[in-house]
């Protein structure tokens, strides 16, 4: 499997960025010990024109490359926090309802279609606005707006394995019900889930960003799209301020992205598409 | 015995000499920002109905960018030795929009009646009067019950407009349905509101001045996003931005553009004064050396130069530079960040962490907050910006819910008028973001403040509030962080359009465009 993944360019692009990403994240207090908010020079410096700056300074003063390395931290953490949140709603929720059917399908069901026909953005927006914006308060809008499609996705994959003749085996054998879920169906669905999470922490990425984008992200907390949204007045006068951290977000997202696609190849030898670079 | 007199005659001989060079005619595009909730001058005193409503009402007083009263409506008046009589006299031949005359009737309606109800601010001065009376059609007497030294600065315009006794004696004042097509003296007529899009004035042909105003029309135009305000500039549509209408990086790059003018004038009588609430009661901000070491930490000059783009002022203390009886000799607040440590050590302040309520207007406010967090955790203060809407911002300010937390107050003049209410002990009331919001109790500068409101003699006046600067400086009750310049774009075509101390809120009268 790992060799049908290596042999993916794209995945392997992809992982590599990523890496790059969170070693920059790991290493952030080492390269920019004074941290993203110090003023460290004349405002509005352009990049490559000072030494020790080479993406240049923002409005403040302050050192651009020192924002994007401790914003990618921020964007990380709650890329990968709040997917993990969100699979713990959405796998259980849909698991149930995939295997026990019935009225727990009914409820579950309707339940999902509550969150899933409120727009994702706008709810995120609302629930941040109420509990007032700090990273976990973030982290938390977003896993709320993104379990549902987990949930449509496990009960899917349950349903689809439920009627196996090995499931029928281990329900002659006189296994319960619940053991049969999880030690027979769940782990025969974790390849689809994995694929998802994975396109689940981009989305996460980008919901933060335009969160912050529009001035509702954790003011003590340097992320992408605080410093694209505070670049947003100035856009005319100083690109570079926007067009860094923009550059951060689309390679990030495009990695994880990548990533998500080869181990969708690799997890479903079957469904691999000929061809694939 | 104190005298204060200019006359008609006076007036129109500067006006005839200056006749010569202004044109009449051609229309003027100015921004405003944000809509207003009404044009009733009487019932809305925010900014934005000030900036258009100025120019429908009058008050009885001008006031030079000097602080100069000047005729208004009043083409005369004279004070009593004593400073308990005020006498106006009242221009002849003044109609209101529809026709009616304006007499002294409507001056004692409008102070005595209508802003007494609706006008918060006013009341709180008008409480030293004891009569209003209308001695004939053209003389209005104030008689106070003890001498009130800046009684002379609240006949401006947004302070005491003159609204129509015939349209509301009677009346709820609030509910009035001629509160929708205002009517007043002023040099402009209402003419129409397009909502979301323009208010539309025109000429007051029969305006008491001859030759007054000269421009036949103005449109006030809503433009609700900043970067499409400058755009609008750009592109020739709209020929003023009204200060604190664009982005501050803008001002700049407009004021670079050929052809374009702006001063920093008209806001003298406001003289807004930004500075931070620090909570006097509890915490770490309740330490007079922590207070006085935030005010050696920050950095001032510096986002006043970056921030503010190098608009405005470091204040010395309570009093803007601008306003009547400013003292500059009060202990000074370098930035000096040893200092700050020094004290930080001597009070034992062990790293709590504070919280920092930023203002909630945009983007500069923002940047000016961690601004003020970097500068103060570069001398060891732990701080954690808060995010607020404006409505948060209100709730946590006047509950008190805080530790420091942005602000920018209007000083209307005078110190007992906007100064005062900010540091006497019979202003901390909760449930009001305006008044003593940081708790700060000195009952003898209590006393201080009381005497020298009542005092009549100036010097006497200057020399009060001399002493009271030198020593609430002293106890940093808030930190003073800037006197904000909000800089008036033009057209450079446009002439005379700043005159007094208000602005273009009453200045579109003697403007004019060079065709």
């Amino acid at each position: 499997m790992i060799r049908r993944f290596a042999s993916n360019k794209g995945a392997v692009i992809g992982v590599l960025i990523l890496l790059a990403v969170i070693a920059l994240a790991v290493s952030a207090d080492l390269l920019f010990p004074r941290g993203p908010w110090a003023m460290v020079q004349r405002p509005f410096l352009v990049p490559f024109s000072t030494d020790g700056l080479p993406l240049g300074t923002d409005t403040l003063g302050r050192d651009v490359a020192a924002g994007l390395v401790h914003g990618a931290r921020v964007s990380l953490l709650v890329g990968l926090v709040s997917t993990l949140v969100a699979l713990m709603i959405g796998v259980p929720l849909g698991a149930v309802a995939g295997f026990y059917g019935g009225w727990a399908d009914e409820g579950a069901m309707r339940f999902t279609e509550f969150f899933q026909t409120i727009p994702n953005f706008a709810l995120a927006i609302v629930l941040v606005a109420i509990l007032e914006p700090t990273l976990g308060s973030i982290t938390l809008a977003i896993a709320i707006v993104s379990w549902p499609p987990v949930a449509r996705l496990v009960r899917a994959e349950v349903m689809a394995v439920k009627r196996r003749d090995y499931v029928d085996a281990a329900r002659l054998a006189g296994l319960s019900k619940f053991r049969i879920l999880t030690g027979e169906v769940l782990p025969n669905t974790v390849s689809p889930i994995i694929v998802m999470a994975s396109l689940m922490v981009a989305t996460a990425i980008l919901l933060e960003s335009s969160l912050s984008f529009l001035g509702l992200g954790d003011p003590n907390a340097m992320s992408w799209g605080y410093m694209i949204g505070a670049a947003r007045t100035v856009i005319r006068s100083a690109w570079w301020l926007s067009f860094f951290p923009g550059v951060a977000i689309l390679l990030t997202v495009l990695a994880l992205n990548l990533i998500g696609e080869g181990l969708s190849d690799a997890l479903n030898p079957h469904l691999s598409r000929k061809g694939t670079a | 015995m104190k005298h204060l007199k200019a006359t008609t005659f006076l007036i129109a001989a500067a006006l005839a000499g200056q006749a010569m060079a202004q044109e009449a005619g051609g229309r003027l595009d100015i921004v405003v920002q944000p809509e207003p909730p009404g044009l009733m001058l009487g019932l809305v005193q925010n900014g934005p109905t000030q900036l258009v409503a100025g120019d429908i009402y009058e008050g009885l007083l001008r006031y030079t960018t000097e602080l100069e009263p000047e005729p208004g409506l009043a083409e005369s008046w004279e004070i009593s030795e004593d400073g308990l009589t005020y006498t106006f006299h009242l221009h002849e031949g003044v109609t209101w929009h529809d026709g009616e005359p304006f007499t002294a009737e409507d001056v004692v309606f409008s102070a005595d009646v209508f802003l007494r109800e609706t006008h918060a601010r006013l009341r709180a001065s008008l409480a030293y009067v004891d009569t209003i009376e209308a001695v004939d059609d053209t003389t209005v007497v104030f008689t106070l019950k003890e001498p009130f030294g800046p009684f002379i600065s609240v006949f401006e315009v947004g302070t005491m407009p003159m609204v129509p006794k015939h349209i509301y004696e009677g009346t709820d004042f609030a509910t009035n349905e001629m509160n929708a097509t205002p009517i007043g003296t002023g040099p402009f007529k209402f003419e129409a509101w397009e909502k979301g899009s323009f208010i539309h004035l025109v000429k007051n042909e029969d305006y008491y001045i001859d030759g007054l105003p000269y421009l036949d029309e103005v449109y006030y135009r809503v433009i609700p996003d900043a970067a499409s305000r400058a755009v609008a500039f750009e592109t020739g549509e709209v020929d003023v931005l009204p200060g604190g209408s664009v982005e501050n990086w803008d001002v700049a790059r407009l004021t670079e553009m050929d052809g374009v003018c702006s001063t920093g004038s008209g806001w003298e009588f406001f003289a807004p004064l930004a500075w931070m609430w620090l909570n006097n009661r509890e915490g770490p901000t309740a330490d007079v050396r922590f207070r006085q070491a935030i005010m050696y930490a920050m950095d001032r000059e510096f986002v006043r130069d970056v921030v503010w783009n190098g608009f405005g002022k470091i204040p010395t203390g309570p009093v803007a530079s601008v306003t009547n009886f400013y003292s500059a000799d009060v202990p000074q607040y370098p930035h000096d960040p040893d200092k700050a440590k020094a004290l930080l050590e001597e009070m034992g302040y062990d790293g709590q962490t504070v919280r920092l309520l930023p203002l909630p207007y945009g983007e500069t406010w923002q940047r000016w907050a961690e601004a003020v967090r970097q500068n103060l955790s570069e001398v060891g203060i732990n701080v954690e910006i808060d995010a607020a809407d404006v409505a948060g911002w209100n709730e946590k300010t006047s509950q008190w819910d805080y530790d420091m937390a942005f602000t920018y107050l209007y000083q209307y003049g005078d110190p007992a008028l906007g100064v005062s209410r900010n540091y006497t002990a019979d202003r901390i009331q909760k449930g009001s973001p305006w008044n003593n919001v940081e708790g700060y109790e000195n009952p003898e500068l209590d006393a201080k403040w009381a005497a020298a409101a009542t005092m009549t003699d100036a010097a006497e006046r200057q020399a009060a509030y001399d002493e009271i600067q030198k020593e609430i400086v002293e106890d940093v009750p808030v930190a003073w962080l800037l006197e904000l310049e909000f800089p008036t774009i033009y057209r450079c075509n446009v002439h005379d359009l700043v005159t007094t101390g208000i602005g273009i809120n009453d200045g579109i009268r003697n403007a004019w465009i060079e065709q």
